[in-house]
C-alpha cells in the first residue's frame, strides 16, 4: 500500500465515520417542536430533575404536575379545590367512603377523553406491588376503588383517614396510553400524556424540560404559551444564567438571591415552607435518649441565631415539624434560647461536669455522634452550630458527614441531621416521623420515639373527621414534644426564587420539603396575565 | 492483516466478558444500595416493606452471578435491559445518547490530531525557537490540567465574562428543535475543551518524531540534493515523525472516554458519558453493564485501528498474525 493509497483510506474513513455522526444525531423529536412562535414565553432554572414523569412512579403525586391533574387540587393557601372532580368528595358518615363525581368533557392531550376508568387505573396501579412506587405507603389507607358507571368514582378505606382527600390530588394517568405498556420503562415514563395545562414537547434529560399551552385545557389555554425549565445544578450557573436573560426565573440559594434585590427588573420571592431541619435523638442511645439531655438540648440550642446566620434571615425558628405561622401551631410552645435553663436541667438530672467540661452520668461521658448528609452544606452548617451549642451546656457532639448508605445502618444509635416537611396535613408528616410502631422502618421515625400519649393523639388526629377534634390532637402532641423532645428541630426553611418583572406580581405556595418541579412561583404559571400583547416576546 | 483483524475479535470476547463480570462485580461490592437510588427522596419516607418490594422488582436482591447470567443471556438475545435511572430501556438511552457523544469526541478528536501535528511540526522547526519554548511548556502544563478544571475556566472565561459562546446545553434554553447552527455553537466550547486536554500528546509526539526525523541522514541527503524546505518537512521528516503518533491514536481513545465523562457533566452536554455518571452513582446495573461494553469496544478498536495504520505506514511492521 502506498502513502497516496493509506491517505485516500484515512480520508474516506473519516468521512464514513462523520456522515454517521451526522446521521444518528438527527432530532427524534423535531416534528413537535416550533409551534409557539409569536406568542410568550416563560424560562425558568431548577435545581432538580424527576427520574420519571409517570404519575404511577410516583411523579405529581404532591399534585400541581404542569402535565396531568389530579381529583383535587390545592389553591394558593393551600385549601383543597375541584379539579378533575366536579366538587370535593361526599365522605361518609364513618369516614370509611370517599365519592367523587367527575368533571364532563375533560380530554387528555391526544384527544381521548377521560373517564371514571382512568382513575381507577391510575390508583390500581399505583398500589399493585409490581408497580416499582416508593410512596405507595402514602395510599396505604385505600381498601379499593371502583368506579360506579363514567362519571363516578368511589374509594373505599380500611380505616377512617381524615386526611384521604388530600392525597387525592394525585396526577391522573391515561389508561388507554399507560395500560397498554411497561408500567415501570414504558416510553410513557418519559413522554408522559395527561389532560393538564401543558403538553410536554420534549424532555432533553440532564438539560430541560419543554412544554406548550394545551389549547383544549379544561380550565382555560394558558396565556403563556410555553414554558421551559432548564435544568442547572450548579447555583452559580443558574444566577449566571438568569442575570445575563437566558432565565426568567430561577430558585437561588439566599446568598444569591441576595444580588438581586437592587435589580429593578426583577423581583424575588421568599416562600414560606413546612420544610424543616432537625436533629433525631434516638432513644437507643444511651445520652441521646435521655429526657433530661433531650430538654437540656432543645433550650440549649440558639434558633435565632441559626436563622439569622445560616439562613441569612429567611426561615423561621421551629419548635416541631409545624411552622410557627401555620395554623396547625399550639401557641405557647416556643423554647426560646436559655442556657442557664438547660445547664439547671443536666444538674439536676445527675450530669455533672467532668475535667474536661463535658458532663458524666453514672461513668456514661455525655457525648455522642451526630451525622449529615455529606456535600449538603445547609445540612453541615445545621450540625456544626448545634454541637457547638450543646457544647456550652457541657454536651459533646462529634459531626461526622457520610451518604445515606454509611448513616442508615447507624441511625438506630447515633443522631442524624434530617429533613423533612409536607404541608397538606399535619398527619403525613407527624405520623411517619413520630409513631411508635414505624420506629427503624424504612427512614420513617429514624428517633425511634415512644411516647404512648402522642400515638395516641396522632392515631385520634388521623381517625376524626373533626376539624377541632384533629386540631385538639396535634395539640397535644406538640406540648408532649415539650416534656419529651425525640427530635431538636431546629428551622423552617424559605425557598427563595427570583423572577422577571414583566409577569407581574406573582404568588407562591406554602412549599414542602421536596423541590418539586413546580414549586416556586411558577406553581401557577397557566394563570399567569403576560403584558399585553407584542413585544414582551424574548 | 484480516487474521490480524480476526484474531483481534476472537480475543475480544473473554475480554468483553470479563469486563462485564467486573463491573457487576465492583457494582454489587460497592456501598451504593440501588434501591435507595431509585426512590430517590420519596426512599426517605418510605416504608420498609416498600423498600423490599422496590428491591424485588428491580431484581437486586438476587446473587452476583445469576444477576450477571440474566444480563448476558438477555443481551446476547439483543434485548439490553432496563435502566432504573433513566425509567427506561437500555437500548433507547443509548439510541438517544450515543450520536451526540460520538459528535463531540470526533470533534475534540481532529482537533486535536490537526492542532497538534500542526504546531508539532512548526516546533520541529525551530527546535528551541520562541514558538517551541512557548507551546511545549504550554503543552506540559496542560498535560497536568484536569479535564473538568479547563471546562470549568472556559465556562468563566468565554460563557460568563465575555458572554461569546453558550454555558452548556445542545441548544439554547428556549428552543425546542435542535437546528445544526445552534448545536454547532453550543459545541465549541466542549469539543475545543477535550480537544485542547488532549493536544499535548499529539504535540509532543510529532515535535519529537520531526525533531529527530530531521537529523536522520535521508532528510539530511535531502536537503543536500536541494529540496525544497517544504517538501522535506512535510514529505520527509513528518511521514515518519508520524509513526508514533499513529500508536498514540489508538492509546488516546481510553482517555478521550474518561475525558469527555468530565467534559459532558460539566456542559450538561447530553450525551452518553452524564449517563454513566449516572449509572454508576445509582448502581443501574444494566446500563452501566452496557454502557461498559462499549466503552472496552471502543479501546479495543482503538487499538487494532493505530496497529492496522501503523502496519500500512511503515511496511518494516509485521501484522502479528
Amino acid at each position: 500500500m502506498t502513502a497516496r493509497s493509506i491517505r485516500g483510506a484515512v480520508a474516506a474513513t473519516l468521512v464514513t465515520a462523520l456522515s454517521l455522526t451526522a446521521a444518528a444525531c438527527s432530532n427524534p423529536d423535531s416534528s413537535t417542536g416550533g409551534s409557539a412562535t409569536g406568542s410568550t414565553s416563560a424560562v425558568v432554572g431548577i435545581a432538580y430533575e424527576p427520574e420519571s414523569l409517570s404519575p404511577l412512579l410516583g411523579y405529581g403525586k404532591d399534585g400541581n404536575s404542569k402535565i396531568f391533574d389530579g381529583l383535587l387540587a390545592l389553591d394558593a393557601d393551600m385549601q383543597l379545590r375541584p379539579a378533575l372532580a366536579a366538587a370535593l368528595p361526599e365522605v361518609s358518615a364513618d369516614g370509611l367512603t370517599y365519592t367523587y363525581k367527575l368533571r364532563q368533557g375533560v380530554k387528555f392531550s391526544d384527544g381521548e377523553a377521560f373517564s371514571a376508568e382512568d382513575v381507577v387505573f391510575t390508583y390500581r396501579t399505583i398500589l399493585d406491588e409490581k408497580t416499582n412506587n416508593a410512596s405507595r405507603a402514602e395510599l396505604d389507607a385505600v381498601k379499593d376503588v371502583t368506579a360506579k358507571g363514567e362519571d363516578t368514582v368511589v374509594f373505599t378505606l380500611k380505616y377512617p383517614y381524615a386526611p384521604f382527600a388530600q392525597r387525592t390530588v394525585l396526577a391522573i394517568a391515561p389508561e388507554h396510553i399507560a395500560g397498554k405498556q411497561d408500567v415501570n420503562n414504558g416510553a410513557f415514563t418519559t413522554r408522559p400524556i395527561g389532560t393538564g395545562p401543558y403538553v410536554l414537547t420534549k424532555w432533553s434529560k440532564g438539560e430541560k424540560l419543554s412544554f406548550t399551552a394545551n389549547p383544549h385545557y379544561w380550565d382555560g389555554e394558558p396565556e403563556v404559551k410555553k414554558f421551559t425549565m432548564a435544568i442547572i445544578k450548579d447555583d452559580d450557573v443558574r444566577a449566571t444564567r438568569l442575570r445575563s436573560g437566558d432565565l426568567d426565573g430561577a430558585i437561588l440559594p439566599p446568598n444569591l438571591a441576595k444580588g438581586f434585590a437592587d435589580d429593578k427588573a426583577k423581583k424575588t420571592y421568599a416562600a414560606t415552607t413546612y420544610d424543616y431541619r432537625t436533629v433525631t435523638l434516638p432513644s437507643h442511645n444511651k445520652v441521646a435518649g435521655d429526657t433530661a439531655v433531650r430538654r437540656a438540648l432543645d433550650v440549649a440550642v440558639d434558633r435565632e441565631t441559626m436563622v439569622k446566620a445560616i439562613l441569612n434571615g429567611d426561615g423561621r425558628p421551629a419548635y416541631g415539624p409545624v411552622p410557627t405561622d401555620s395554623e396547625w401551631f399550639t401557641k405557647g410552645t416556643e423554647r426560646p434560647h436559655d442556657l442557664a435553663a438547660a445547664k439547671k436541667i443536666l444538674d439536676e438530672a445527675g450530669w455533672k461536669p467532668g475535667k474536661d467540661g463535658i458532663r458524666v452520668k453514672d461513668g456514661v461521658r455525655a457525648a455522642f455522634p451526630l451525622w449529615y448528609l455529606s456535600g449538603d452544606k445547609l445540612r453541615q452548617e445545621h450540625a456544626l452550630a448545634y454541637a457547638s451549642d450543646a457544647k456550652k451546656a457541657g454536651i459533646d457532639i462529634r459531626t461526622e458527614a457520610g451518604t445515606w448508605e454509611v448513616i442508615e445502618p447507624r441511625m438506630k444509635h447515633d443522631a442524624v441531621l434530617a429533613g423533612g416537611g409536607s404541608p397538606a396535613d399535619p398527619d403525613f408528616d407527624q405520623y411517619t416521623l413520630l409513631k411508635s410502631s414505624l420506629a427503624g422502618d424504612g427512614f420513617n421515625n429514624m428517633a425511634w420515639y415512644d411516647n404512648k400519649a402522642v400515638d395516641a393523639a396522632i392515631e385520634a388526629g388521623r381517625r376524626s373527621g373533626e376539624p377541632a377534634e384533629r386540631k385538639k390532637a396535634y395539640d397535644t402532641v406538640q406540648r408532649e414534644l415539650v416534656k419529651n423532645p425525640g427530635y431538636t428541630f431546629l428551622t423552617h426553611i424559605d425557598h427563595l426564587y427570583v423572577v422577571d418583572d414583566r409577569f407581574g406580581a406573582l404568588t407562591t405556595q406554602v412549599e414542602p420539603h421536596d423541590h418539586g418541579l413546580a414549586s416556586g412561583p411558577w406553581w401557577n404559571v397557566e394563570k399567569w396575565k403576560t403584558e399585553s400583547a407584542g413585544g414582551t416576546d424574548k | 492483516m484480516a487474521r490480524m483483524t480476526g484474531r483481534r475479535a476472537l480475543f475480544a470476547v473473554p475480554v468483553l466478558l470479563t469486563v462485564t463480570f467486573g463491573v457487576f462485580a465492583v457494582a454489587a461490592a460497592s456501598p451504593f444500595d440501588p434501591v435507595k437510588a431509585y426512590a430517590g427522596t420519596a426512599g426517605l419516607t418510605a416504608s420498609q416493606e416498600n423498600l423490599d418490594q422496590l428491591r424485588a422488582n428491580l431484581g437486586v436482591d438476587q446473587p452476583l452471578v445469576a444477576r450477571w447470567w440474566n444480563w448476558l443471556t438477555s443481551a446476547l438475545q439483543g434485548d439490553l435491559g432496563d435502566s432504573s435511572v433513566m425509567r427506561q430501556p437500555v437500548a433507547d438511552v443509548i439510541a438517544e445518547r450515543l450520536g451526540w457523544s460520538v459528535l463531540l469526541a470526533a470533534t475534540a478528536f481532529l482537533i486535536a490530531i490537526l492542532l497538534g501535528t500542526g504546531l508539532g511540526v512548526l516546533a520541529a522547526r525551530r527546535p528551541g525557537g520562541w514558538l517551541d519554548r512557548g507551546v511545549s511548556s504550554a503543552a506540559y502544563t496542560l498535560e497536568a490540567a484536569p479535564a473538568f478544571w479547563l471546562g470549568l475556566l472556559a465556562i468563566w472565561v468565554f460563557a460568563l465574562k465575555l458572554d461569546v459562546l453558550p454555558a452548556g446545553g445542545l441548544t439554547d434554553t428556549a428552543s425546542e428543535t435542535i437546528t445544526f447552527g445552534q448545536v454547532a455553537s453550543h459545541l465549541v466550547l466542549p469539543a475545543a475543551v477535550l480537544g485542547v486536554s488532549q493536544l499535548p500528546w499529539f504535540f509532543l509526539y510529532v515535535r519529537q518524531g520531526v525533531t529527530d526525523a530531521l537529523a536522520e541522514d535521508p532528510v539530511r541527503g535531502a536537503r543536500a540534493r536541494g529540496l525544497s524546505e517544504r517538501t522535506v518537512l512535510l514529505g520527509h521528516a513528518l511521514r515518519s515523525g508520524m509513526l508514533p503518533m499513529l500508536t498514540l491514536i489508538g492509546s488516546r481513545v481510553p482517555e478521550l472516554i474518561t475525558g469527555a465523562l468530565l467534559i459532558e457533566t460539566v456542559f450538561s452536554w447530553p450525551g452518553i458519558a452524564a449517563a454513566t455518571v449516572q449509572a454508576a452513582t445509582s448502581v443501574d446495573f444494566s446500563l452501566l453493564a452496557a454502557l461498559t461494553v462499549l466503552a472496552t469496544a471502543a479501546v479495543l478498536l482503538g487499538n487494532l485501528l493505530s496497529d492496522l495504520l501503523y502496519g500500512l505506514a511503515d511496511p518494516r511492521v509485521a501484522f502479528d498474525g
